[in-house]
């Protein structure tokens, strides 16, 4: 006779929990045929959230909502601490010599690491705001690092990218929107 | 002509693999010696095969053969041989082909050192292997086949991502695969027991050398990785909590744990069912993480070019590992009864205690990996997770691990004595006090960190010292005889004093790398100097310079020390023209109490080359204790129980049917 035991259940029962998650992802990165880095947001098409950011180090001027709208640009969250921002940093810095406007929000970071980034991969941001509580983050639905939302003239967020922007992210997404916007 | 070899003997591999996987197995059922002697047979041709296609990939890259799609894209001729090399295994393709190659190996291991198991447990164990290497070898066949031609073929190969071409990481996947697929063996012993329904002191003292190799092999892989992350990603960190890096700490965690309670299978009959579950769970995570970095699921810096159908598979191959042999779990482990009772305060409550820490230690580590796309499928609002929430959960649990390390081996087994074992290591607690109040009193800033780091430190080394010194009681007898004490001690617990010693001296450089470093940033021309940790730094020039295949840039910094020179740091700036990339050399003076780490910037106009210089004090010991902790598990290795003891079952085999016919029934 089988004596099943319950306890004994506890540790397939969470595995087949963890199982089912990473099925759901799966899904969502194969069958329909999107990629987990593009996640919907609930912000898309809706203004971008109210925010007003210090900069990193000094007096200068910070990153606030009023500075969105305008032109077309994209919002950069980054952080020094976050390694996948360091193999993004270059396409930004490629987007930025494009003449495309980026805003950068840097997440939980020190002022003298972020500097430090800066000064080593070079600075493609028009201006930074330090988010040193992670409460802008929040607002703005941020789920990893780096996370990137571009943004139309009337300030409105259309689209949100998660992870480091790759080549065929740019090609494929992000600059048809751009130049959409554009117009 | 050789690819298509490579890609018949994968063919011929999996057939094995699939016999291997059956025959065995149902001989050991029905108890047919034919069927069961097919086990090793198997295991050595698939080894044959696995090898031999695994030398056809990397011919192909020596001999950049770029009409083999894999080599065209991951290969250059430009490339430098080693390079060539290791590129075999640097694509998702490639790695897989390692993978499978290393658990043959460990295969062919059974065979030939496995004469001591009794047949029908060798037999299980090699079926077992045999599945799980029928289930990659389809999974390499189907989804990743390295050996695929291309038509037309380039003149020219896209090049190795050259942030991989480095001697530190071109090493560290063969070490993490023969950690990761070395688990695979406990858990086919895990598996393997279930089905017989039996573990004892015979299966535990079977399992432990093989788990010791995976474990040493993962820690000298993960060490190798972190190094390499230090000197080439130019920032002077050593551990990022990178969902990847992660992937390969779940696995060491619970390896750990498992290393310690089979321990207690052997010499106490208790913790049976717990050593199970930890095998089959050491395995699952290392898989896991397989999984993690191929599906793209995460995003991660290490992310292969990440494929969901390769995902789903892998995923499909979890279900059925890990759910399989949970559930199996569930059903069979009730039968597995321990028989050795113990009080709380004993050896093998010490032990249950390192346990519980670092099994909570994985969950949470796995939980911060895991818990974006947890809380995501629930709806749950969005989080994020980065090295502040491991910092602030990881380490504290870590503490009382460090803490029981020590002093554990101190209780004797069943019943220990507390007050006996503090009195025996007073020394060692006087020692951390001592050296936490030093610290504190002196530390400029984070007092308590360093303070307290420090003090485990000195517990973890005088207390192993102290252990071993009641051992051979050193001063209590005369010296001669305690030094033939000291001879006759068993390896293992050589290898248990240098271990944990060396977790000592890992805290130390952990602690005061992480408190204690110091950072300057600044703009410089040549000419000018800048002072870091009494180190006077003097710019002399920037060189643009030409390698192999990449163009750089390489600065010279001659370092002073009270008027001296002391070495001359060249970091430099490289750029592959192939692979349109650049990376970061740092220049790196190592010195045992701390290193000088210079970083050359980017060019800005007039106003000079930013440059960035840190002093990590003690850095070097984090790599120096995990190489050390590794030798101290292969000095156990060599402990004459795993080689002379092992095939004692007979004696044991008394208690055995009652729970064999229980679980059978």
């Amino acid at each position: 006779m089988i004596a099943l035991r319950p306890a004994y259940l506890i540790p397939v029962v969470g595995f087949l929990l963890l199982a089912a998650i990473f099925a759901r992802n799966l899904y969502i990165v194969g069958i329909e045929g999107r990629q987990a880095s593009d996640l919907p947001s609930v912000l898309v098409d809706k203004p971008a959230p109210q925010f007003s950011l210090p900069p990193i180090s000094g007096d200068g001027k910070g990153f606030t909502r009023a500075d969105l709208g305008g032109e077309p640009s994209l919002v950069n969250v980054w952080a020094s601490w976050c390694p996948p921002c360091r193999i993004e940093h270059p396409v930004l810095m490629q987007l930025a010599r494009q003449g495309v406007t980026i805003w950068g929000i840097n997440y939980k970071d020190k002022a003298a690491d972020a500097q430090a980034f800066l000064d080593e991969l070079g600075d493609p941001f028009k201006a930074i705001g330090a988010d040193r509580t992670g409460r802008t983050a929040i607002d703005w639905g941020v789920y990893g690092y780096p996370e990137t939302f571009v943004v139309d003239a009337e300030g409105r967020v259309r689209y949100r990218h998660v992870g480091p922007i790759r080549s065929e992210d740019l090609k494929n997404k992000i600059m048809p929107l751009l130049r959409k916007l554009a117009k | 002509m050789i690819a298509e070899a490579g890609q018949f003997a994968l063919m011929l591999a999996l057939a094995i693999a699939l016999v291997q996987g059956s025959l065995p197995l149902i001989g050991a059922q029905t108890g047919r010696a034919g069927w069961m002697a097919l086990g090793p047979a198997c295991a050595r041709a698939q080894f044959v095969f696995v090898a031999g296609a695994f030398g056809c990939l990397i011919y192909a890259f020596v001999v950049s053969d770029f009409t083999v799609s894999n080599v065209a894209e991951n290969s250059h001729t430009l490339k430098p041989m080693l390079y060539k090399v290791t590129g075999a295994w640097g694509s998702h393709e490639g790695s897989m082909v390692l993978w499978v190659a290393i658990l043959a190996l460990f295969g062919l291991a059974v065979a030939s050192f496995g004469d001591n198991l009794p047949p029908a447990l060798r037999a299980r164990v090699l079926a077992i292997q045999g599945m799980i290497g029928a289930a990659f070898l389809a999974f390499i066949l189907f989804t990743s086949n390295p050996f695929i031609r291309l038509d037309p073929a380039p003149l020219e190969g896209r090049g190795l991502n050259p942030i991989l071409q480095d001697p530190g990481l071109a090493f560290h996947p063969p070490f993490l695969y023969l950690g990761y697929v070395g688990f695979s063996m406990a858990f086919s012993f895990a598996i393997a027991a279930l089905i017989e329904g039996r573990v004892d002191a015979a299966w535990a003292r079977w399992v432990r050398p093989w788990t010791l190799v995976a474990w040493c092999s993962l820690t000298i892989g993960i060490a190798m990785g972190s190094w390499w992350a230090y000197y080439e990603l130019g920032w002077g960190g050593w551990w990022f909590w990178d969902p990847v890096e992660n992937a390969s700490f779940i696995p060491w965690l619970i390896g750990t744990a498992l290393l310690h309670s089979a321990i207690v299978v052997e010499k106490r009959d208790a913790l049976k069912s717990w050593t199970v579950l930890l095998a089959i769970l050491t395995f699952s995570t290392s898989l896991l993480g397989t999984f993690l970095v191929r599906s793209g699921v995460l995003t991660s810096v290490h992310s292969f070019a990440s494929d969901p159908e390769r995902g789903t598979y892998i995923l499909v191959l979890l279900v059925i590992v890990t759910g399989g042999s949970l559930t199996l779990y569930a059903i069979r482990a009730p039968a597995l009864k321990g028989g050795g009772l113990f009080a709380p305060i004993s050896r093998e409550g010490a032990l249950v205690l390192n346990n519980l820490l670092l099994t909570t230690a994985a969950a949470v580590v796995t939980l911060g990996t895991l818990y974006p796309l947890a809380l995501d499928a629930f709806g749950g609002g969005k989080v994020s997770v980065g090295a502040p929430f491991f910092n602030a959960t990881f380490v504290p649990l870590m503490i009382p691990v460090l803490i029981a390390a020590c002093g554990g081996g101190m209780l004797g087994w069943k019943r220990g004595d507390l007050a006996g074992a503090l009195s025996r290591v007073r020394a060692a607690v006087g020692i951390a006090v001592l050296v936490a109040l030093t610290v504190g009193w002196f530390a400029g800033e984070r007092k308590m960190f360093g303070a307290v780091g420090l003090a485990i430190t000195a517990w973890l080394i005088v207390g192993s010292a102290v252990e071993l010194a009641e051992r051979i009681r050193l001063f209590r007898i005369p010296l001669g005889a305690s030094l033939r004490r000291a001879i006759g001690l068993p390896r293992a617990a050589w290898g248990m004093v240098i271990a944990h010693s060396a977790l000592g001296i890992m805290v130390a450089g952990i602690t005061a790398t992480s408190a204690w470093q110091t950072e300057k940033i600044q703009m410089m021309k040549p000419g000018d100097s800048v002072e870091v940790a009494g180190y006077t730094l003097r710019f002399d020039s920037v060189d643009a310079f030409k390698g192999p295949n990449y163009a750089g840039q390489r600065a010279r910094f001659t370092v002073f020390k009270d008027d001296q020179v002391v070495t001359v740091l060249m970091p430099e700036k490289r750029r592959y023209p192939a692979e349109n990339n650049t990376t970061t050399e740092a220049g790196i003076l190592w010195t045992p109490l701390g290193d000088l780490y210079a970083v050359l910037g980017d060019r800005a106009g007039a106003e000079g080359w930013t440059t960035r210089f840190y002093f990590n004090p003690l850095v070097a010991w984090i790599w120096f204790g995990a190489a050390l902790m590794a030798l101290g598990g292969l000095i156990s290795l060599t402990d004459r129980r795993h080689r002379v003891g092992a095939p004692k079952r007979a004696a044991k085999a008394a208690a055995a049917p009652a729970g064999a016919a229980k679980a059978g029934a």
